[in-house]
């Protein structure tokens, strides 16, 4: 546990001093490395900077490739937001991507605390089967799960497009790990104290494992957000749609109208990017903290 | 009663029973919502199921179908050609930017924000971005700035040839922020005394790039090279909003395995074939996943 955390620890800290890293003098090379990073990154995000400028054109501007119109406006986004499509399918998105975000952080951390710190026949068998999901592809279980949603009725459903999200392999596993480095000695201390094991693990072992939380919490929330192949299949009411969804058939829709879908685009992109720009540490900590334990 | 039988247990029959009531969530879901389905894909695909008459057993003939289907090969063809150009050209660039920005630390934050935001952007409002850069001339950004350096229009998405790589920058653009991430991480792991070393032993920079830097990071080269291609075998998003018809045209040049399995399934309602498709879909990444499993043992 302890090696495993070093990267982060060591990507965090380090001297903060001087431009370039251990203090290197400022020689002309290192300035044109820096310079080209620079530009490297500006150009990464040039892609949201021609979205968004051109989501504040009128039609007849969007052939000049001015970043900052002559005219702005924001009638494009008056236009698209008119008939209430888009608050829908952002509400749809976020009760979905919170629901899923809250069951996989309760289920995974539980299940892995289990397979952590209780010790009872049958415990591998329970790790494997678990872990043997991470090598299936969605892709393969969305044709019997279409299935399983028809003869249930769920299709057009909250629940249709969240229950194949609910739990994860991948956060499980996580969770076992990040509970390795909670001593055992709590445990047993807890229990003779008298809390019960539901207790134990709730209010003892997890407020020692937050940063893994919340960094299984930021990778499941994105993931649902963004999702599109099953939410694509399980719904055809377009009262049901996700952002995704929702987005692909406006665009379909707007045909050449590219100011309106960039509006579209917008709308579905700029919430993540104040998320990211508040939480950026955590989100990036976090990718670290998972990346290299997955 | 039940409490007198639960107070004759021992402590550990007791934890045991507390495990199993903290698993019973768990082992319905997996029972039902991942090994049940794929059991039934495996079923499914030696049937011809069609969604509107009874499911007949029909064997193998679903994969025999495939392997003279000139379009299953044209999309198995794709698929790879996603991997094998997005996987080395995203990790080379995330290592290059990687091993530079780490050296950074003037704005270190703020230039890798704008290398991670693609990461979090939702890949279809990303598609119709790019979708639009590739518009021909009145339109598009890059026959736009082509036009400008005084050089010829191309075709982009309308080019058998062409649409492919453009259809992959955007997924390759997508995943660099999280490749250099990692790699940062993996690079700045590498103990400085190795560095020092070296340096002492009279190594250079390239010495030193090559037999410490990447040695030392093949762990992470190995989890990024598996996750980059699984992620391209995967492609969907991409091709669905970026092909006009969302159809992975022209003429099935962009179409990947996932899209086929798609049209095969949703839009054909030939259950029984699909099915069969992602069970391909599946032995080529459990194939990649072993590999992995290989070459980090090899460490």
């Amino acid at each position: 546990m302890t090696v495993q955390a070093t990267p982060v620890d060591a990507y965090e800290s380090g001297a903060r001093i001087g431009l370039f890293r251990g203090n290197k003098p400022i020689r002309p090379g290192r300035i044109v490395m820096w310079t080209l990073l620079l530009m490297g990154g500006i150009a990464m995000v040039m892609p949201f900077i021609f979205m968004i400028s051109t989501s504040l054109k009128y039609p007849w501007e969007i052939y000049d490739l001015r970043l900052i119109p002559n005219e702005p406006t924001l009638e494009n986004y008056i236009f698209v937001l008119a008939d209430g499509r888009f608050f829908r399918w952002f509400l749809n998105s976020l009760l979905i991507a919170t629901l899923t975000t809250v069951s996989v952080v309760f289920f995974d951390s539980l299940v892995g605390y289990v397979l952590c710190k209780f010790d009872f026949r049958g415990r591998w068998l329970v790790f494997i089967a678990i872990l043997s999901t991470l090598m299936i592809p969605t892709e393969m279980l969305v044709i019997p799960w279409y299935l399983m949603s028809q003869s249930f009725g769920w299709l057009d459903t909250y629940w249709g497009i969240m229950f194949p999200g609910i739990m994860t392999g991948f956060g499980t596993f996580l969770m076992k790990q990040f509970f390795e480095s909670v001593p055992d000695d709590f445990i047993h201390a807890a229990r003779i104290d008298g809390l019960n094991e539901f207790q134990i693990w709730w209010q003892v072992a997890m407020p020692l494992v937050t940063p893994a939380l919340s960094a299984l919490a930021i990778f499941v929330f994105l993931g649902n957000w963004t999702a599109f192949l099953w939410p694509l299949i399980v719904t055809t009411d377009t009262d049901l749609y996700t952002i995704p969804v929702g987005l692909a058939s406006f665009s379909v829709e707007a045909q050449v109208q590219w100011e309106l879908i960039m509006t579209g685009a917008s709308l579905a992109t700029i919430p993540t990017l104040v998320v990211f720009l508040v939480f950026q540490r955590y989100i990036i900590r976090g990718v670290v903290l998972t990346g290299l334990k997955g | 009663m039940v409490t007198g039988f639960y107070h004759r247990m021992s402590i550990s029959q007791k934890l045991a029973m507390w495990a199993w009531i903290f698993l019973i969530p768990a082992v319905l879901f997996y029972s039902i919502i991942r090994f049940y389905p794929t059991f039934n894909s495996f079923w499914i695909s030696l049937t011809d199921w069609d969604l509107l008459s009874e499911a007949n057993f029909i064997g193998f003939e679903n994969y025999a179908r495939m392997l003279q289907d000139p379009v299953f090969w044209k999309v198995f063809g794709n698929t790879f050609a996603y991997l094998f150009l997005g996987t080395p050209i995203s990790l080379v660039i995330a290592f290059v930017v990687a091993y530079y920005l780490d050296q950074v630390r003037f704005m270190h934050g703020f230039i890798r924000a704008l290398y991670f935001i693609p990461f979090l952007t939702t890949a279809v409002a990303m598609a119709w971005v790019w979708r639009w850069f590739y518009q021909p001339v009145p339109i598009g950004v890059f026959n736009n700035v082509l036009s400008a350096l005084g050089m010829e229009a191309q075709p982009f998405l309308r080019s058998t040839t062409q649409a492919l790589p453009a259809i992959l920058a955007p997924a390759i653009w997508a995943g660099l922020g999280f490749q250099i991430v990692i790699f940062m991480a993996g690079i700045r792991a590498i103990p400085d005394s190795y560095y020092e070393a070296a340096r002492i032993d009279g190594a250079g920079k390239w010495q030193i790039l090559r037999e410490i830097t990447i040695p030392l990071l093949r762990p992470t080269i190995v989890f990024l090279v598996v996750i980059s291609s699984i992620g391209f075998l995967r492609i969907f998003d991409q091709v669905f909003n970026m092909t006009p018809q969302g159809d992975g045209g022209p003429l099935n040049s962009t179409k990947p395995l996932v899209l086929y399995i798609y049209e095969t399934g949703f839009d054909v309602f030939d259950m029984g074939y699909a099915a069969a498709q992602t069970v391909v879909l599946f032995l080529i990444l459990l194939v990649i996943t072993l590999l992995q499993l290989r070459l980090l043992r090899a460490t």
